[in-house]
């Protein structure tokens, strides 16, 4: 009777208990999910008003004219596509096998004091304010050759790039199991040869996704061109005269006086978006899926 | 005095300058346990006083075996004592390890494969190893796979490569289940091809010795016995060298076992080594005989 009784009192405790945490688990689980939606928010706003205000100025003419005068209506922004699309190129071209080869010695050869030291100054680059670097090439290269181009603004995205592709290819080689290195070293393989031929391409679906996420970030970079490559309000593919781009050309016409600009800047802001998705999703559809490493 | 006391004043590391010598055929040399090998058997490797450490750490204490050629020599023993890491310095793969060193000798068909000029990249090349978990190369496709070692040697001419690839796939007994698949993904095979895959990939270099470390014990039942198999057949052209803590599969497939057992030191020593037979049928010591009945381990 008494043990019965013990019983039922204890279910009872354990009964308000068990409601409690039930209670508690639905109040963490919405106060997370309603964090997940003030994350997300922003980026639907940004795509909703991009195509709002952009896509009427996505014209034919605006993809393949150059700017007219100040004032004057109409006109496109040709030489900042051209611009951006070179000088992001030729910085890519520049700065990815110097990360990559960063990467590689910090990931096979780094694991050490010179590793460590050589990581924490990389983390200082990365950290470093993207017109600080513009500055730099500015006195390094556009001060001596007394004119501003678009080599010197390639030179600042490689730099601004370096950082960001290094450390991301040296945690895709560490990510490499330790087993395929051990089958490849036992069929008489120097180390060279496996880091090539086996790490490498193994950890390569996450260094491409790695060069991606460096190419956003600086294609959409207007601070470190402001005193390299200037601007340039005609077309030009010389890279030794000063270019233009879509991100300073966006602030441009996004701080002027006239409507038309504010609405080019709205549809370059638009197009700039657009092609790094398209950029982005093709080459992981391209690369990205090739290997699944399982585990 | 016991074996273990006798081996722990063994642990010195070998003099780097002792005389190169010839072991064509087993030498009758002085040890605390005889080799089992009748005498004028082959000797593939001979491992004199082989300690390793990791870093201060012992984890083989001096152990000499005779590795007869063409036959399987299993090593067993429970969790930590020493027989992988001992394994792995016949194929200078211990060095690895950060810190580690090994102590001793050890001769592969009279060469020493520790002397000061010797590029491990090629003793790996004459002594090959399958490891514990089926590790293919991800990246490459079934015939990828077992050409990477004739690639990294340096060789080009494709239609030797398709040959030999042909070769090692049908001594490794996986040529029927995959031939009209070579150019999938290695990963794509189940575990038990994947692991026969590795053993293709290991032979296609043709190897002196074969180091099995564990081949089995990510397999299943079935799979294991077609390795095991695959074992008795590849003894014909390969030395073979298996750990196992799998004592009934030491006795399926091995002619020679060795027992190892961690020493009051926490480093491994050979405790006794004999014809597979003899050793489950008669040990000769007294642990041997508690670890194969079952008593500990």
């Amino acid at each position: 009777m008494s043990a019965a009784m013990t019983g039922q009192s204890m279910l009872a405790r354990t009964e308000g208990l068990y409601r409690r945490r039930k209670l508690v688990n639905r109040l963490m689980m919405a106060a997370m999910a309603l964090a997940v939606l003030i994350a997300i928010v922003p980026l639907f706003l940004i795509l909703f008003y991009l195509l709002k205000e952009g896509l009427p100025g996505l014209t034919w003419s605006f993809l393949t004219q150059d700017p007219t005068r100040p004032g004057l209506d109409g006109g496109g922004v040709r030489s900042a596509i051209v611009g951006s699309g070179i000088m992001v190129g030729l910085a890519l071209l520049m700065g990815v096998p110097v990360a990559i080869g960063t990467g590689v010695f910090l990931s096979e050869y780094g694991q050490n004091r010179i590793g460590s030291v050589l990581r924490f100054l990389i983390e200082v680059m990365a950290g470093v304010p993207s017109i600080t670097v513009g500055l730099f090439i500015y006195a390094l290269i556009v001060a001596r050759q007394h004119h501003f181009s678009g080599f010197a603004g390639a030179c600042a995205l490689a730099i601004l790039l370096i950082p960001i592709v290094a450390r991301i290819t040296e945690e895709m080689l560490l990510l490499v199991p330790r087993s395929l290195r051990e089958a490849s070293y036992a069929l008489g393989a120097p180390r060279w040869l496996t880091v090539l031929k086996i790490v490498m391409p193994t950890a390569l679906p996450g260094i491409i996704t790695g060069v991606m996420l460096a190419l956003s970030r600086i294609a959409g970079e207007a601070a470190p061109l402001l005193f390299t490559s200037l601007g340039n309000q005609f077309n030009t593919t010389d890279i030794n005269t000063p270019m233009d781009a879509l991100p300073r050309r966006i602030y441009v016409y996004a701080t002027g006086p006239y409507d038309y600009w504010h609405s080019q800047a709205w549809a370059m802001s638009l197009l700039l978006v657009a092609i790094i998705l398209v950029i982005s999703l093709s080459v992981r559809a391209l690369f990205g899926s090739r290997v699944t490493v399982r585990q | 005095m016991s074996e273990v006391e006798i081996l722990e004043g063994r642990q010195t590391e070998a003099r780097a300058d002792a005389p190169a010598v010839s072991t064509e055929t087993r030498q009758a040399g002085p040890g605390p346990m005889a080799d089992p090998q009748p005498k004028g058997t082959p000797i593939a490797i001979s491992a004199r006083d082989v300690s390793a450490w990791y870093g201060p750490k012992l984890a083989v204490s001096g152990i000499s075996m005779e590795i007869a050629a063409n036959a399987v020599t299993a090593l067993i023993g429970p969790s930590g004592c020493g027989k992988s890491t001992y394994i792995r310095c016949f194929n200078r793969m211990h060095e690895f390890a950060p810190n580690a060193r090994v102590g001793g000798q050890i001769f592969l068909e009279g060469d020493n494969i520790y002397a000061p000029k010797v590029d491990p990249a090629r003793v790996r090349q004459r002594i090959g190893m399958v490891f514990q978990k089926p590790n293919p190369f991800p990246t490459m496709s079934i015939a990828e796979n077992v050409a990477a070692g004739l690639r990294f040697q340096g060789i080009r001419s494709r239609s030797e490569i398709a040959d030999r690839v042909e070769s090692a796939l049908k001594q490794a007994a996986l040529w029927d289940e995959v031939k009209d698949d070579l150019k999938k993904p290695g990963m794509a095979l189940s575990g038990g091809q994947q692991q026969r895959l590795c053993i293709a990939r290991t032979i296609a270099v043709e190897p002196e010795v074969v180091l099995m470390d564990e081949p089995c014990s990510a397999l299943d039942p079935v799979a294991t016995l077609k390795v095991e198999d695959l074992m008795r057949e590849l003894a014909e052209r390969y030395t073979i060298v298996i750990v196992t803590h799998n004592m009934q599969q030491a006795a399926r497939v091995s002619d020679y076992t060795a027992f190892l057992l961690m020493g009051d030191d926490g480093a491994g020593h050979l405790v006794e080594y004999g014809a597979t037979q003899d050793l489950f049928t008669h040990p000769q010591d007294k642990r041997t005989e508690d670890y194969i009945t079952g008593r500990f381990g």
